[in-house]
Formats: C-alpha cells, sequence, structure tokens
C-alpha cells in the first residue's frame, strides 16, 4: 500500500508538484528521495524572482552522505521559498509531502504539468529502481 | 587540544632563564601589545600530545585502507628519501638555470615518461593538484574553441557517475555541466549520449575505467561521436592506476588528461597537499599548456615560459607546482620502470577481481555483478539494510573494530548503500583473505546481534559521532574559556 500523495504529480527526478490551480504550483521533493538521501542537513534553496527551466537545476538538498540537485519539473518563476527550512532541513525528512515543501512557482505553461507523471506511475518508477 | 595543556609563561625549554626573553633588540614600537595566543607548553609535553594524536591516526602504514576511487597505496620510503636530498631541498626556485641543472633534468624526464605512459603528446607539470589540474585541462578546451572563433559551445557532458569535481571544473570555466546517465551495465548511455551532442558541446569528461569501477567498452565509439560533433575529450585520471601502461588515454582518443600523481605515482595523499595534477593534451592542445615547462636544448635543461609558450593559459601557481611532490612521482617511476607499472595494473586489477569474487561468494552483492572490477569494485549492502535494518555506514563503522579503514561508502551516488573497493597491488593475498574474513563477520553479526553493528565502532578512541547534528550545528573554531 503506497503513502504516495494521489493529488500530487510527479518528476522523473523524484521531485513532487501540486497544481494549486491559480497558475502556480509548489514543489518539494518525494517521500522516497528523503529517504534515499538520509538524514538532511542542509538546504540551498532558489532565490525569489529567479526563472527556472523544467529540467533545470534551481536548488541542492545535502544530507550527511550525499548532496543532490533539486529540479524544477516546470518552467517559469519562483514566486515563494520555504524559508523555514534554512534553520529546520529535517522538516523535509519528517514531512516530505507537507511542511518539506521547497518552493512556489509561477507557471509559464500550464500544459506542461500533463508530462509529469501521476502517484501509479511514479510508484512504478520506484519499484522498478528498486529492483 | 594542545591549548588545553597550556599554561602562562611556560616554555618549551622549561629550564631556561625567563628574563632571557628581554635581551631582544626589537624596537617597543614594532612589538605587538598582546601576546598572540600560542599554546604555552614544554618541549616535552609538545611531543607527548602529538605522538599519542599520532598514534590515533588510523593510516596505510598502520592499516588495510582499501577507499575506492582514492588509490591508498604504500607509497615506497625511497621516494620520499631521494627527494629530500639536500640538493633539491635547498635549491632555491629563484637560483639560475644553471644552478638547477639536476632538478630541470629530473622534471623533464617525468615529462617524457608521463607522456608515454598516457599516450598523450605534450606535458605540463605545473599544476598543484588535480582539483586544478582539471581546472587547466577545461581551460585549454575553451582555449582551443575560442582560437577557432568557435565560441557557441557551452556545455561540457559528465557522466552522472562522475567525481564531483568534474562538473565543478566546468562551471569554473564558464561551461554548463550536463549530465549523461549511465546504462544497466554500468557504461554510459550510448543514446542519451547521441542526443547530448550538438554544436553547443565543447566536451565531454570521462573517468576510464569509470567511477561505478568498470572499464567504458565503447569509449572508440564515444571518442568518435564526441569528435564528430566537434567537442573534445578529457580523462580524469583518478583510476589511471588500473590500466597504467597497458592501455594509453591518448590511444583511446583523449585530447587532454590531468593525473593524480597522489593516487598513481605514490606521492603524499590526503591532509589537503601539497598535491601534484599534472597535465597531459593531444597535438592540437599543445599550444595552450600551462607554462611553466621544462625543455631541453641538446645541451641544456631550459624553462618554457609565455615567452616561448605564447598561447598558454598561463600560470597555476608560483614556480614549477610542487616540485617536492613531482620529484616523489619521478622516483617512483624510475623504481619501477616500464615493466614495473604494467604489474602495477595488473595486480590492482587481480587483487581487486580476486577480492570482488571471494565477496560474492560468501554472499555479498555485486553493483555490477556480470562486469569485470577494474581496480576497485562497488558493493550494494540494499539488501542488507532492507532486511537486517544495517546499512553501509554501520558496516564501514563496524571494520574500524577490526582494524580495517573502511572503503568509500556511499559513492558513487548512484549506487544505493554502496560500498566502493579498492585494495590496491600494494596488498599481500593474506591481507585481503583477512578483509573477506572480516567482512563475513560483520555480515554474521548483523544477522544475529544487528545493534552490535550499528552502534560500532566500540574499540576506538571515539564512539559513533553524531555526523548529523555535526553537520546541522557547525562548530569548527576552538575558544578558551577564559
Amino acid at each position: 500500500m503506497s503513502d504516495t500523495p494521489k493529488e500530487l504529480r510527479y518528476a522523473k527526478s523524484h521531485e513532487w508538484l501540486r497544481d494549486e490551480g491559480d497558475g502556480t504550483a509548489t514543489i518539494g521533493i518525494s517521500e522516497h528521495a528523503q529517504e534515499l538521501l538520509g538524514d538532511l542537513v542542509f538546504v540551498d534553496l532558489p532565490e525569489v524572482g529567479t526563472k527556472v527551466e523544467a529540467g533545470g537545476d534551481c536548488a541542492v538538498v545535502e544530507s550527511v552522505k550525499a548532496a543532490s540537485d533539486v529540479y524544477s519539473p516546470v518552467t517559469g518563476e519562483v514566486i515563494e521559498v520555504n524559508e523555514s527550512l534554512d534553520d529546520a532541513p529535517e522538516t523535509i525528512n519528517e514531512d516530505a509531502f507537507g511542511n518539506g515543501w521547497m518552493f512556489k512557482v509561477k507557471l509559464d505553461d500550464a500544459t506542461e504539468l500533463d508530462s509529469l507523471l501521476d502517484a501509479d506511475a511514479y510508484d512504478a518508477l520506484v519499484a522498478e529502481e528498486d529492483h | 587540544m594542545i591549548y588545553e595543556h597550556s599554561r602562562t609563561g611556560r616554555r618549551a625549554t622549561a629550564q631556561t632563564n625567563p628574563e632571557m626573553d628581554k635581551l631582544s633588540d626589537i624596537p617597543d614600537a614594532l612589538l605587538r601589545k598582546r601576546p598572540a595566543g600560542l599554546p604555552e607548553v614544554s618541549e616535552m609535553q609538545a611531543v607527548r600530545h602529538y605522538t599519542r594524536l599520532s598514534q590515533k591516526n588510523f593510516s596505510i602504514d598502520t592499516h588495510f585502507y582499501p577507499l575506492g576511487s582514492c588509490t591508498m597505496k604504500y607509497n615506497p620510503r625511497a621516494c620520499n628519501s631521494l627527494a629530500s636530498l639536500p640538493g633539491f631541498l635547498s635549491r632555491h626556485p629563484l637560483a639560475p638555470d644553471t644552478h638547477s641543472q639536476g632538478f630541470m633534468a629530473c622534471m623533464y624526464d617525468l615529462q617524457e615518461i608521463l607522456k608515454h605512459v598516457t599516450g598523450m603528446h605534450d606535458v605540463s607539470l605545473s599544476p598543484a593538484a588535480g582539483a586544478q589540474g582539471e581546472f587547466a585541462g577545461v581551460a585549454m578546451i575553451r582555449a582551443y574553441h575560442d582560437a577557432r572563433g568557435d565560441t557557441a559551445r557551452s556545455e561540457i557532458l559528465v557522466p552522472d557517475a562522475a567525481h564531483g569535481t568534474n562538473p565543478a571544473s566546468a562551471v569554473m570555466c564558464g561551461y554548463k555541466a550536463r549530465e549523461i546517465p549511465t546504462g544497466r551495465d554500468g557504461d554510459i548511455d550510448l543514446d542519451a549520449l547521441k542526443q547530448a551532442l550538438g554544436p553547443q558541446t565543447a566536451g565531454i569528461m570521462l573517468t576510464n575505467p569509470s567511477t561505478v569501477g568498470v572499464f567504458e567498452r565503447r569509449i572508440k565509439e564515444i571518442a568518435g561521436l564526441v569528435h564528430e560533433a566537434g567537442g573534445l575529450l578529457y580523462y580524469d585520471g583518478a583510476n589511471l592506476n588500473a590500466i597504467l601502461g597497458k592501455v594509453r588515454p591518448g590511444d583511446m582518443g583523449f585530447d587532454v588528461i590531468h593525473m593524480n600523481l597522489h593516487k598513481t605515482f605514490s606521492t603524499p595523499h590526503g591532509g589537503g597537499g601539497p598535491g601534484a595534477g599534472p597535465v597531459g593534451v593531444s597535438q592540437r592542445l599543445a599550444p595552450y599548456l600551462p607554462v611553466p615547462m621544462v625543455d631541453y636544448d641538446g645541451t641544456d635543461y631550459i624553462w618554457l615560459t609565455e615567452k616561448e609558450r605564447p598561447e598558454s593559459i598561463g600560470r597555476l601557481s608560483a614556480f614549477a607546482g610542487n616540485a617536492g611532490v613531482l620529484l616523489r612521482a619521478y622516483v617512483y617511476a624510475r623504481l619501477l620502470g616500464r615493466e614495473g607499472m604494467h604489474r602495477v595494473a595488473e595486480f590492482s586489477s587481480l587483487n581487486a577481481n580476486y577480492l570482488l569474487k571471494r565477496l560474492m561468494e560468501v554472499g555479498f552483492d555485486a553493483a555490477y555483478p556480470e562486469r569485470r572490477a577494474s581496480h576497485e569494485f562497488i558493493l550494494t549492502l540494499k539488501k542488507q539494510a532492507k532486511e537486517l535494518g544495517v546499512n553501509t555506514m554501520d558496516f564501514a563503522k563496524r571494520m574500524l573494530d577490526y582494524g580495517v579503514h573502511a572503503p568509500t561508502t556511499y559513492f558513487p551516488l548512484l549506487v544505493p548503500e554502496c560500498l566502493l573497493v579498492e585494495p590496491t597491488e600494494t596488498e599481500a593475498k593474506e591481507d585481503l583473505d583477512s578483509f573477506v574474513e572480516i567482512m563475513q563477520t560483520i555480515k554474521q553479526e548483523a544477522e544475529t546481534q544487528p545493534d552490535l553493528v550499528k552502534q560500532a565502532p566500540h574499540t576506538m578512541p571515539v564512539r559513533r559521532l553524531d555526523d548529523v547534528r555535526a553537520a546541522r550545528e557547525l562548530d569548527l573554531a576552538w575558544k578558551s574559556d577564559s
């Protein structure tokens, strides 16, 4: 039984995205991603106003094991970042799909969302990679 | 901390008269008003303190040290003692060439040896470390494209298994790093490479054998594709030990290479240097090599500088790089000779493959079981982590209790729960067998008493450190209580 939220969309590079329905989207990394990384010790967020490209790296998460780029699943402009992660990167470990959100983007092209995975497809991807 | 032994007024030579210090003839105005805050201890205390610390060291001199991707092999003492001859040690870098002919002859010979062993057209010794060698290499790629007016090339391709320094060097030289995935068999995903190549490609940075410990079998095809797209091939010398004298990067089609003398040529390793990262290039990149280099005109050895090599990317350090480290590499190369270098490659690969096969026999999983290892290989402890809750870090810490420095853990990033093991050619069969026994013991412990492994180490001067807290609450500077 998967805990992957059905209402979110997913990128193959393990980010999740929530369509806010008003031309913006909230983005974070998946439960699976945080589990692989282990205890996070540092999060480097983009600056508000940064233009991000779909598939382009725009943030960094660092654990005691590894530093990993975070890729924006969509093209647009960063309108808000979760500053509480600066002092409490562990929020991502504790609540990856909720309070551990990383940044919000104003979408350039809402149809980009269609190319992202749904929860079932993402679970299948994780199972496949785990194989 | 040495400061904890400090007592005001204590001197190295405890019984000398402190009044002696007042006999200084330095004018008062030039003396500092407050003391420098140095530890004040006797000579005996200083000796004991640092001797004790050195005894806590886990080093290649005392323990098996199979740190993958690092080539922690034994450095013959002869390299050190010969490089420390007074004639070398007391030579001033500004001494005239006529007084430096011996040193320059060694450097010239080292350039020639490295050219032969890598199959490159020309070599410069001056980069002071591997990362600086990488920077020099990518800067030369840039200089080559710029000199041809081919300035639209903006990307350097890097496999996802690469050392983090590769994309960093590319970015330092103003390029965008683009990642190429690795296939299931450990080779580069050729289709992804073909898609990524184009008029924007400045080059590709590869390690071969790669960071996943296997030889990139289609390197000729990759070289053809990259050259066809107008890009250049960069060889990261991290794993040169596996192929030393056997296969040459120049023959594989590489245009630039940097060598880590501290890995392959047995110079001091770790502790932040000093290092040496010579670069070699194909003919078309030769004009851009960093200066100074050494040339021989048939009678004398001479320095080649900006004057003789106006297209050079310039200097990376004052003088000729880290002379003492280069001398150690030169002695090492001369001790081995051509045949010895072949044996380095043969035995480092043989040791790795022997160890891999034996560990697989006792129940460990290889990340690429169908591939032959190069001089290193990857185990994945995914099964142990999942079924027993004992992860790679637990295994690594427990190894310390058995007198083994852990292999590289959690690198490369694309293999989960991985151990990157590199025994090197300098380990005997008995030591390899002993490592297998230790791994087998820890595996049994993980099955029967997992907490013993999870709480390791038990016998070290310090127990398991809270590395998460250490990283989150950085506390790096010592402060006096007073």
